[in-house]
């Protein structure tokens, strides 16, 4: 007989998403995923200066705030047709570069390497027989016994003590649990010293950005960094040379660590190509301009059809690319808002609250469904190495390779690209996005550098609003995947404001015709062992890197277990 | 002995940016040494790590959820300052409690941290803050004068 499994809130923050299953048979047969929060950010922006919206933008998200600033300025000069000097070009790719790779080491280590890691495990391994692994699968120094040794008995101090609950309350010693101790032990290390690595990542969104979280230094037009070498309140070269340090370090945890990390998790987890695949139309869009029009990527992609990287590839080629702009509409028929119009382009969008009850057919969620020519696709971190591997962007397609070897070398048998279609896929595929930003950090620093000794130190071009109404668009590659705001404005004001948001993509409710989304699709068919232990759920939604875009941060001394599970 | 003054919460969500907007009319109407940062930490995520552990002392200025009635004030100190990973996983939206359990992970987590909270009223969308809770917001900039005259520092109005 069916049962209903609620897991509810999914993210951290009640009000946000929740999910729906129907399990039978030991196997999801139904889903529903929900946005349980309304996020208002559009009505907010209605009737401001165009040139503050990313400021307000910016705060949609309490994770992402650097990359929906950087949308936004770009949906405003998208629609002036406003060219962005070199230099702002650059010092924008750093900061989402670094906020991208200090955000996927954040995911995978700290957000969700816990779904497939038994820390409890951890503390029986032996720090020596950890260490010989390790060594086995990389050439990382920390891999010592003393390393492993010293990271066992912090971890054990930490079960010991009272109030910090992580360790002492996860899925330890789930059936679907498979790591042995040393393995646990490995990953946990890694966790740790993962906590120091990211945040050398995040200086430089820091130093970049005048201040983070909340980035200060974007406008409509470049940035407000001045570049003076000899000026100490400027981009000097001193601060340039620290980034570059900074940037070299975290690149030797990545490639040491992090790659060989995720080959061994995906070769231990090896039935996980199985499950999660979901939503196969891929939606990723290029970045890192590499002029001053947007015309020119150093990472290409574009739209996959039906998972086919062959035939199914359709570019997306620049800023102002139409093949992009019509293709996106949000339907509203399954989200409790005011429809009745059929799916709108977010030109034309609304924003009409209209809330009924949770409807299993009806209506179910506060988040739109985009479509992008009527169908449903997936965004994230796997449709944007897809779309970089089937544009034959050469770094995506070396990196692929290297961790689909380094997996098959752990099985003894050959896995191709095809095991990327699924929620151990997702987890490789960040880890590739991860190295080849990463590579592509290191290079914009070098054109930063060449640009600022040819004697070029412009970072900003002045803004003009006519008179009249200009509409335009801005995308960009953000760690959850393809976000991109829409603005319609009016004599210098905002008349209309739409953002779609990556998690909106792939957790939407059912569509205009009744097709569901990217999370409802991946969760079909996953096993589920103990109805109300539902590791394997949160797994593959992990594997997303569920985030809802509008972020309540109270501090909480009152509830201590994030979700609830309910059976019914 | 530097200290942090840090404001947190969400200002597109009314009284859930209390934290933010205390500390601005704070810093607004104080001035206070240069061993003293008082910052917008907004949204907080992972990204506050490295801000939070450069401080030895923390006065975090916060929402809070008690379990009293709105408009209510507090000052948690110590023990009652919560660090601990709240749940079984952690997916995103990460909140002041994890970051001080990380940084504890990480031998870096400030020696003392004060939490001066307020119990919000409304959350819905909007940049204004409910009358009632905006009525509090001198009493908790008195407070965090307060907080500060406890570590020795003598924060000066601002003419």
């Amino acid at each position: 007989m069916a049962q209903r499994v609620v897991v509810d809130p999914v993210t951290r923050i009640e009000g946000h998403l929740r999910v729906d299953c129907e399990v039978d048979g030991g196997k999801v047969t139904k889903a529903w995923a929900s946005g349980q929060m309304w996020r208002g950010i559009e009505l907010i922006l209605q009737g401001k200066d165009p040139r503050d919206a990313w400021v307000f933008a910016q705060r949609i998200c309490g994770v992402c705030t650097t990359v929906h600033a950087i949308t936004s300025v770009r949906a405003v000069e998208n629609a002036l047709k406003l060219e962005v000097p070199l230099n702002a070009q650059y010092i924008r790719n750093m900061i989402q570069g670094a906020h991208n790779v200090h955000d996927h080491i954040v995911h995978f280590y700290h957000l969700s390497a816990l779904d497939f890691v038994d820390i409890v495990s951890a503390l029986k391994a032996d720090p020596a027989a950890t260490a010989k692994l390790a060594q086995s699968i990389s050439g990382w120094p920390r891999n010592s016994t003393q390393e492993f040794a010293t990271a066992q008995k912090k971890l054990q101090a930490f079960i010991n003590s009272g109030q910090l609950g992580i360790f002492g309350s996860g899925y330890w010693g789930h059936p679907a649990m498979k790591l042995t101790p040393e393995a646990n032990l490995m990953a946990a290390a890694h966790y740790l010293q993962a906590l120091d690595y990211q945040r050398r990542m995040n200086k430089v969104v820091a130093i970049l950005g005048s201040k983070t979280p909340h980035i200060q230094n974007m406008a409509v037009g470049g940035v407000t960094n001045p570049i003076n070498m000899d000026s100490q309140s400027t981009l000097t070269l001193e601060k340039l040379m620290y980034i570059k340090q900074l940037i070299d370090e975290v690149g030797d945890f990545i490639t040491q660590v992090y790659i060989p990390d995720v080959a061994a998790i995906g070769a231990f987890y090896a039935d996980w190509t199985q499950y999660g695949r979901g939503v196969v139309n891929y939606l990723s869009i290029p970045d890192m301009p590499l002029d001053t029009k947007g015309t020119v990527f150093a990472l290409p992609a574009g739209y996959i059809d039906n998972g086919d990287l062959a035939n199914g590839f359709t570019p997306i080629k620049d800023f102002h690319d139409p093949y992009f702009e019509k293709g996106v509409k949000e339907s509203v028929k399954h989200s409790w808002y005011q429809g009745g119009k059929g799916p709108l382009h977010p030109y034309d969008g609304e924003t009409i609250p209209n809330f009924t009850d949770w409807q299993d057919d009806g209506k179910y969620s506060w988040i739109k469904s985009p479509t992008f020519y009527d169908k449903r696709a997936q965004v994230g971190p796997l449709a944007n190495v897809l779309g970089m591997y089937a544009s034959g962007h050469q770094r995506t397609q070396f990196w692929v390779n290297a961790v689909l070897d380094a997996v098959s070398g752990h099985l003894g048998s050959k896995v191709g690209v095809d095991a990327l279609h699924s929620t151990i896929g997702r987890h490789a595929a960040r880890a590739v996005r991860c190295v080849v930003l990463h590579e592509e950090l290191q290079n914009q620093w070098k054109l930063l550098m060449e640009n600022i000794a040819k004697g070029d130190t412009k970072t900003f071009n002045k803004p003009v609003f006519p008179k009249g109404e200009i509409r335009g668009f801005g995308f960009h590659e953000a760690p959850r995947g393809m976000l991109s705001h829409w603005v319609v404005i009016e004599n210098g004001k905002i008349k209309n404001y739409q953002a779609v948001v990556p998690t909106t993509w792939n957790a939407g409710p059912r569509d205009e015709d009744g097709n569901i989304s990217a999370y409802e699709a991946s969760l079909l068919d996953n096993p589920v062992a103990v109805a109300d232990q539902p590791l394997e759920i949160i797994r593959t939604l992990h594997s997303f890197d569920p985030c809802l875009a509008c972020a309540v941060h109270l501090t909480d001394t009152e509830t201590k277990s994030h979700y609830q599970v309910k059976v019914v | 002995m530097s200290i942090l003054v840090l404001g947190l919460g969400n200002i597109l969500l009314m009284d859930e940016g209390v934290g933010v907007r205390a500390m601005e009319a704070f810093d607004a109407a104080w001035s206070v040494p240069d061993h003293v940062s008082v910052v917008d930490g907004g949204t907080c995520g992972m990204d506050m790590l490295d801000l939070i552990a450069s401080h030895k002392h923390l006065i975090a200025v916060d929402a809070v959820k008690t379990g009293a009635p709105p408009a209510t004030l507090t000052v948690l100190r110590g023990d009652a300052v919560p660090a601990y990973f709240k749940g079984k996983l952690s997916p995103h939206q990460l909140g002041l409690c994890d970051l001080l359990a990380s940084l504890r992970l990480q031998d870096e987590a400030p020696e003392s941290v004060t939490v001066v909270g307020c119990v919000p009223m409304a959350l819905g969308t909007g940049l204004m803050m409910s009358p009632e809770i905006e009525a509090v917001i001198p009493r908790m900039v008195a407070m965090i004068v307060d907080e500060l005259a406890g570590l020795g520092v003598t924060a000066t109005p601002r003419p």
